[in-house]
């Protein structure tokens, strides 16, 4: 009998890192976003898309809930919930 | 063809006809000539192969990993300190699935510093994941090697070998062996096709992290195949036999007058050619004695132990090796086979014996047979020097 053993070269796009969340996940308000793109430079996942202001939001297949961007965001337009609170766990 | 030979030679002998590609060893006593002859042979032309020489047994178990992840089929010796400092590495080639043969000459471990045998190293590594084979003599040692490389290269095993030898004893002991021809092993062992393979043109990874979702599966996966290792086993010695005509019954254990006997020894390696004299001489004195050699430690074959010795009044297990603070390693399997068992010895004493080289002669298993009352002992040191002890640290 063998287990999980060999690997096969992918994208990074393959190892779904958003099962890594415990607690906390981001939560994009989507308010008072003035567009200065400073949470997705600072994501360290690159999991944050969004053009315009008021329009940024997360993959949360990806997002590991380490807390960057809402530490970051200017205008605190974003905010850390709990995993459980506020709709389904993903 | 019958050959007088030192055991190492031997195990170089069998060791060429398996044909490995890429050999890399440390020296250490005992197990240098081993590898020396090898290197001979190698450097002669006899044999095909790349010979690598490391600067430690730590690279040089990285370096057999690393080739038989490439595909290739290859062999490493070690002795005691090298062994635990191969360490591991030796628990990363089991985890990788990768089939490998070992020599390990059994030595002593430091400290205090010792050359000579016993077998704590390779019991020591007993929880690696390798297939622990134990010979009695230079034939076993042959033989094994043969069987070692075509149950370690099966599709459905896929786990190293450690072919365990006495120190000195085996490995620098003269005895006639009969080396197998080419054209029979040839027949026995076909080329070494791995399942996978590092290759630049078509990468993968081995041993990538596998975190609590994925680890535990793989202990399981290798728990689960050495059942399979115990009924595969017999098989390739079956194999064996109908090719080379030694038989080694099942090749887990060797059962020696314990059909009717009342007191058997329990013992791996060759200490069980001592213990097969006295057996002898006991015999012929109308005392009804045997042996139970394990030539399996890793599987441990619990089922086989157990009808060999369901029947038996008294049972001694003699270890070469001690597992401090705890009962002797051999005997805790012996305890194990029977616990909670309706069927079972009435006795099971453990005796250690042979440690760092200490010679186990005829009237040391006599002693282990005259000890072996009513009254059950647990761990008794055989041939012990109270004198040499004292109470107190320092003079």
């Amino acid at each position: 009998m063998f287990g999980p053993l060999i690997v096969k070269p992918s994208k990074a796009k393959g190892d779904k890192t958003g099962s890594w969340r415990v607690q906390l996940r981001p939560k994009f308000l989507q308010k008072n976003c003035i567009g200065c793109k400073m949470c997705l430079l600072i994501c360290p996942e690159g999991c944050i898309q969004g053009k315009e202001k008021n329009t940024y939001i997360t993959d949360y297949n990806f997002c590991k809930g380490c807390g960057l961007c809402a530490k970051i965001c200017p205008k605190s337009d974003i905010i850390m919930i709990e995993e459980t609170s506020e709709g389904e766990k993903k | 063809m019958k050959q007088f030979l030192e055991g190492s030679r031997a195990v170089a002998e069998a060791v060429k006809l398996c044909k490995p590609g890429v050999i890399s060893a440390y020296p250490i006593t005992p197990q240098t000539h081993i590898v020396e002859e090898l290197a001979q042979m190698v450097a002669d032309g006899e044999l095909n192969a790349q010979f690598v020489n490391v600067e430690s047994e730590h690279s040089a178990a990285s370096v057999v990993l690393g080739a038989v992840a490439t595909g290739v089929r290859a062999f490493t010796a070690t002795s005691s300190q090298g062994l635990i400092y191969m360490s591991e590495v030796l628990f990363n080639i089991a985890g990788l699935r990768l089939p490998l043969v070992l020599t390990c000459a059994n030595r002593a471990l430091s400290a205090p510093i010792n050359i000579w045998n016993d077998q704590q190293d390779s019991v020591s590594l007993r929880d690696s994941g390798w297939i622990q084979l134990y010979a009695e003599n230079n034939q076993e040692v042959v033989d094994f090697h043969l069987m070692a490389y075509r149950v370690s290269e099966d599709k459905t095993i896929m786990l190293p070998v450690m072919v365990c030898m006495d120190g000195f004893i085996l490995t620098h002991g003269m005895e006639s062996v009969d080396i197998p021809e080419a054209e029979k092993v040839d027949i026995f062992l076909p080329p070494y096709k791995p399942l996978y393979q590092l290759d630049p043109a078509e990468p993968i990874t081995m041993g990538l992290l596998a975190d609590p979702d994925y680890y535990m599966e793989t202990r399981f996966a290798i728990q689960e195949t050495f059942k399979d290792v115990l009924k595969f086993i017999p098989k390739v010695s079956e194999e064996f036999r109908s090719i080379f005509g030694r038989d080694y019954k099942d090749g887990l254990v060797e059962e020696y007058y314990t059909k009717d006997a009342e007191k058997v020894i329990v013992a791996m390696g060759s200490v069980c050619g001592t213990i097969k004299e006295v057996v002898d001489e006991l015999r012929q004195k109308g005392k009804k004695v045997g042996l139970l050699k394990i030539i399996s430690y890793r599987p441990f074959p619990y089922s086989r132990v157990c009808d060999v010795l369901k029947d038996v009044s008294k049972v001694a297990v003699l270890d070469k090796a001690v597992s401090l603070g705890a009962l002797a390693p051999l005997a805790v399997e012996i305890k194990a086979t029977f616990f909670g068992k309706k069927k079972s010895p009435k006795i099971i004493s453990s005796f250690v014996a042979g440690l760092g080289g200490r010679d186990i002669t005829l009237e040391s298993i006599r002693e282990v047979f005259r000890k072996l009352t009513q009254k059950e002992v647990s761990s008794e040191f055989i041939d012990l020097k109270p004198e040499l002890l004292k109470e107190e640290y320092g003079e």
